[in-house]
């Protein structure tokens, strides 16, 4: 019997390739006869268009032209949750870089000079780049009311609470920024296409999403379509939905063509089009008795969606989900909204959602403990919620959860006593200025409420004619590991060698539907019906009489190699239900949000230098209760990874817009940490195995992303020792740094 | 009009017909097929396109083919010898270096450059060796396991 595989830090399986240059990107396939492909976009917010010419000197004779007008109208929209985003505008025009013309033509830099050559007549109209303004109606750009999506969560009866004489009331309002993915390789595919047929390979995350924008764009039968993920650079979102639309501009190229079109965006395309984090707004009106027990929460989140639904709708549920955090309040109420912008649509970032509502909790909990004279810790000490309580909606928690623990660890490895004390005695003689802070944070694993139920995802396992078993999923890998991962568990559900077992590339015409690889899913509850799967192909060995337990890989390998020789294919495939006891109401959005939450406290020590106005984070401690790890350096990888990016969220990453299109799309102005900005990142696991998780873990990939930003904050607000309304917002930049420490340092001087 | 560009490559003797102004980033992925040097903004920020040059470390896409005439270049498929990997490679394999791979190559050659310069580095010097090139996956912290280990292994091999 080998060793166990879980829990070892395994080499993951495309390492090689990866460190020698021979793993294959989409920009590096090439195909015979390709064409290349460019997207001509809107330069207006919003307008309507009016006429397009073609400007001379451009054989336009040789370029493939495609618009709207190649689109049946009906066709012409990207099937995702509604159905409003159209592959190329028609007369409206909604956001600044939409997409009106493709253009396609084997040399590239003609292909350049023709998209400068043509010419929009377009009549501009008001556009609307803000929240409020949205909510207002100035003007009314989507719908009846700019809404793409309302939630109204409810927990006991917060006016009654609000009514009380003995409660006192904080109030406090935050905001984050839009972010951008930044994955290192730009999106990009390659279709083939003609009138029968359509095949993308592409750079994404979700091959089936692709798959049904393909199948609703061309009319085809679904086994006409067929999409297959190449070795991916990074996606953390950005390529959850986005790839739906390229891959269905370069299929149309293709079609008309009759030649293979490749379309590979440049950054500053890549930056300026696709999506990005939503920015949100978050009120917070809080009631706490004078010890320091939440009573009530009344929260309005709101998110700017975009010029478009997209995924919106699903990012404002996890982000109201989140809202009230790991603590237990009898009273909630919840008002979320994502509003229609002329912004290029918003959509899925590491979090999604999640991140921009728990800066919001979290920043206001320091406000709430400073109200009732108890510190941060003590504050969430008093009310975090344990085993046997109910969540903001009315989820019960049945498994152990022990956030003091969490809590009581992370600051103690941070230091975090001794810290506070000394910086409170060394920051008033100079010039740096220090504090250490934290956030507590949760996050649920899996898909929302009954989304888990509705995908009813399928693995599949095969036998391979070298005695090996293949797993056939759709869950991509883009760094994260997905194929170590589903390698581990397979060969650990099946006593088998790491080597025993290989991951097929995802193909829609090879590989079952196992869902999107989003949503910290795919470990989970992906990696649950890998290990189903697995053990079917032992089943059905053991049943053909082929083996018997105990035995070595070598029998296994030969029972499979023996079974193909005289049966046939080997094959077993595992599909979703949900653990019992989950129920979920959409109407009331009541009950079981996740099967499980990921559980965490990330502390952030930072210097603050109040000359330059720079903020430099100096250590950063996360702590994260996550089930069983199952390899380790990649778990601490995707720690590490998302603390980075939150470090950019809190610090760096602003997107500068004007009049509705990012004005900073480049590497050189878009600022994400590097190696001499990160801190010493210390990860920490507190392992507690969930047993509806392979191998009793849970979901990891976007929990690092929630806490870094207020964590970050509160200890730039105790480096500054007392609030100031900029630092309510992230990204927190140099500029806003400086208000808070001109005002704060002069105040001081004024009282002395 | 194209010019004639002459330079080693990982070794081999190559000679390219390519448009002066051509980048060195596309000649070496088009016209050589070493598709390992990967373009991340084509402005010189991200470092995923680095190569070795004469000796020194340059982001390829600043790199005009006419200015590797005459040059020798060692590229990311130059790296290992045959089937053994750098000590750097194999590092970044055990521990954890690599995530999504896009800014590896460029990752690794800035490593090994930084290893050839420096035998034992320190921290500070790591992240300075490392500070052109841009990760979004790992926040650098395996990276500079890694590359603590290759100087390790380095060191104890002859």
């Amino acid at each position: 019997m080998p060793d166990a595989l879980v829990g070892k830090s395994v080499p993951r399986k495309e390492g090689p390739d990866k460190v020698t240059g021979r793993a294959r990107y989409i920009d590096d396939m090439r195909m015979p006869d390709a064409l290349y492909g460019v997207t001509v976009r809107s330069p207006v917010a919003r307008g309507r268009l009016r006429g397009v010419s073609f400007a001379d000197g451009v054989p336009w004779n040789e370029i493939i032209v495609v618009s709207a007008a190649d689109i049946p109208a009906e066709r012409n929209h990207v099937a995702l949750l509604t159905n409003d985003q159209p592959f190329l505008a028609a007369t409206e025009l909604r956001h600044a870089e939409e997409p009106v013309l493709l253009l396609a033509h084997a040399d590239r830099h003609l292909l350049e000079r023709a998209r400068n050559a043509v010419r929009f007549d377009i009549e501009k109209l008001p556009a609307l780049f803000d929240i409020d303004k949205s909510l207002a109606k100035d003007p009314v750009i989507w719908g009846e009311d700019n809404i793409f999506k309302e939630y109204n969560l409810t927990k006991g009866d917060v006016d009654a609470v609000f009514a009380r004489a003995d409660i006192i009331v904080v109030e406090g309002e935050y905001s984050t920024g839009a972010q951008e993915q930044l994955y290192i390789e730009n999106n990009g595919v390659i279709a083939v296409a003609d009138e029968n047929s359509v095949t993308v390979w592409g750079s994404l995350q979700c091959p089936y999403y692709v798959h049904k924008a393909l199948l609703g764009l061309f009319g085809l039968p679904a086994d006409k379509i067929r999409v297959v993920q190449t070795e991916t650079g990074g996606g953390f979102g950005g390529k959850e939905e986005y790839p739906s639309l390229i891959a269905g501009h370069a299929a149309l190229l293709a079609r008309k063509a009759g030649k293979p079109v490749k379309m590979i965006y440049d950054r500053a395309e890549d930056m300026v089009a696709t999506t990005k984090r939503h920015p949100s707004r978050t009120k917070h009106r809080t009631a706490v008795t004078k010890d320091g027990t939440i009573v009530a929460m009344d929260i309005d989140f709101v998110i700017d969606g975009g010029a478009y639904n997209t995924l919106s709708p699903v990012v404002l549920s996890r982000g109201t989900i989140h809202a009230a955090g790991p603590y237990s309040i009898d009273n909630v109420r919840i008002r979320a909204r994502a509003v229609a912008t002329s912004h290029p649509p918003h959509g899925a970032f590491r979090g999604f959602g999640a991140p921009q509502s728990i800066f919001g909790l979290e920043r206001h909990m320091n406000k709430v403990a400073r109200a009732v004279g108890l510190t941060p810790e003590a504050l969430r000490l008093k009310n975090f919620i344990k085993q046997g309580d109910t969540t903001a909606t009315h989820q019960l928690i049945k498994e152990p959860v022990d956030m003091p623990s969490i809590l009581r660890r992370a600051l103690a490895e941070a230091d975090y006593d001794a810290k506070r004390e000394r910086f409170a005695r060394e920051n008033p003689g100079r010039s740096v200025k220090r504090g250490i802070g934290f956030a507590s944070f949760m996050h649920g694993s899996g898909f929302t409420g009954s989304g888990e139920k509705y995908l009813a995802s399928v693995v599949g396992a095969t036998g391979t004619a070298e005695g090996k078993v293949r797993v056939l999923a759709a869950s991509t890998e883009i760094g994260q590991g997905t194929n170590t991962i589903f390698t581990q568990i397979a060969a650990q559900a099946l006593g088998l060698d790491w080597d025993d077992v290989e991951v097929a590339q995802p193909d829609t015409s090879v590989v079952p539907n196992s869902g999107p690889t989003v949503a910290s899913r795919t470990t989970m509850v992906v990696g649950k019906l890998v290990e189903q799967a697995a053990l079917g192909i032992k089943q059905i060995l053991v049943q053909a009489g082929l083996l018997s337990e105990p035995y070595t890989p070598q029998q296994f390998r030969a029972a499979v190699k023996k079974y193909i020789a005289t049966v046939g294919s080997l094959r077993s495939m595992a599909q979703y239900s949900p653990p019992d006891g989950i129920a979920w109401d959409d109407q009331s959005y009541r009950g079981d949000a996740y099967g499980t939450y990921a559980w965490a406290v990330y502390v952030a020590t930072v210097a603050l230098d109040t000359v330059t106005y720079e903020a430099r984070v100096e250590d950063f401690v996360a702590l994260q209760e996550v089930g069983r790890v199952i390899h380790p350096v990649l778990a601490a990888g995707q720690i590490e990874g998302g603390v980075a990016q939150g470090i950019g969220f809190a610090l760096y990453e602003n997107v500068v817009w004007r009049e509705g299109r990012m004005a900073n799309g480049q590497f050189t102005n878009y600022i994400v940490p590097t190696s001499v900005d990160v801190p010493a990142i210390r990860v920490f696991f507190d392992e507690v195995p969930y047993p509806h998780g392979p191998s009793g873990a849970k979901g990891i990939g976007e929990l690092p992303m929630d806490g870094p930003a207020p964590a970050i904050v509160n200890a730039i607000e105790e480096a500054l020792g007392a609030p100031h309304p900029a630092l309510h917002h992230v990204p927190l930049m140099p500029e806003q740094l400086m208000d808070a420490v001109d005002d704060l340092l002069s105040a001081r001087r004024k009282s002395a | 009009m194209k010019s004639q560009v002459r330079c080693s490559v990982n070794g081999a003797a190559c000679s390219f017909e390519v448009p002066p102004m051509a980048r060195l980033l596309d000649v070496l992925r088009e016209e050589a097929n070493l598709t390992g040097t990967k373009e991340g903004c084509g402005e010189g920020e991200c470092g995923a396109c680095t190569v070795i040059m004469d000796g020194r470390i340059v982001n390829s896409c600043l790199v005009p083919a006419l200015q590797a005439d005459g040059s020798t270049i060692t590229t990311i498929e130059g790296i290992a010898k045959g089937n053994v990997l750098h000590a750097v490679q194999a590092a970044f394999i055990s521990h954890g270096g690599a995530q999504c791979g896009m800014c590896t190559p460029g990752m690794v050659i800035a490593a090994v450059d930084l290893l050839t310069r420096v035998v034992n580095p320190d921290e500070n010097q790591i992240r300075e060796g490392l500070a052109g090139n841009i990760c979004r996956c790992t926040g650098y912290t395996k990276i500079f396991d890694a590359v603590r280990e290759a100087a390790r292994l380095l060191a104890s091999t002859p």
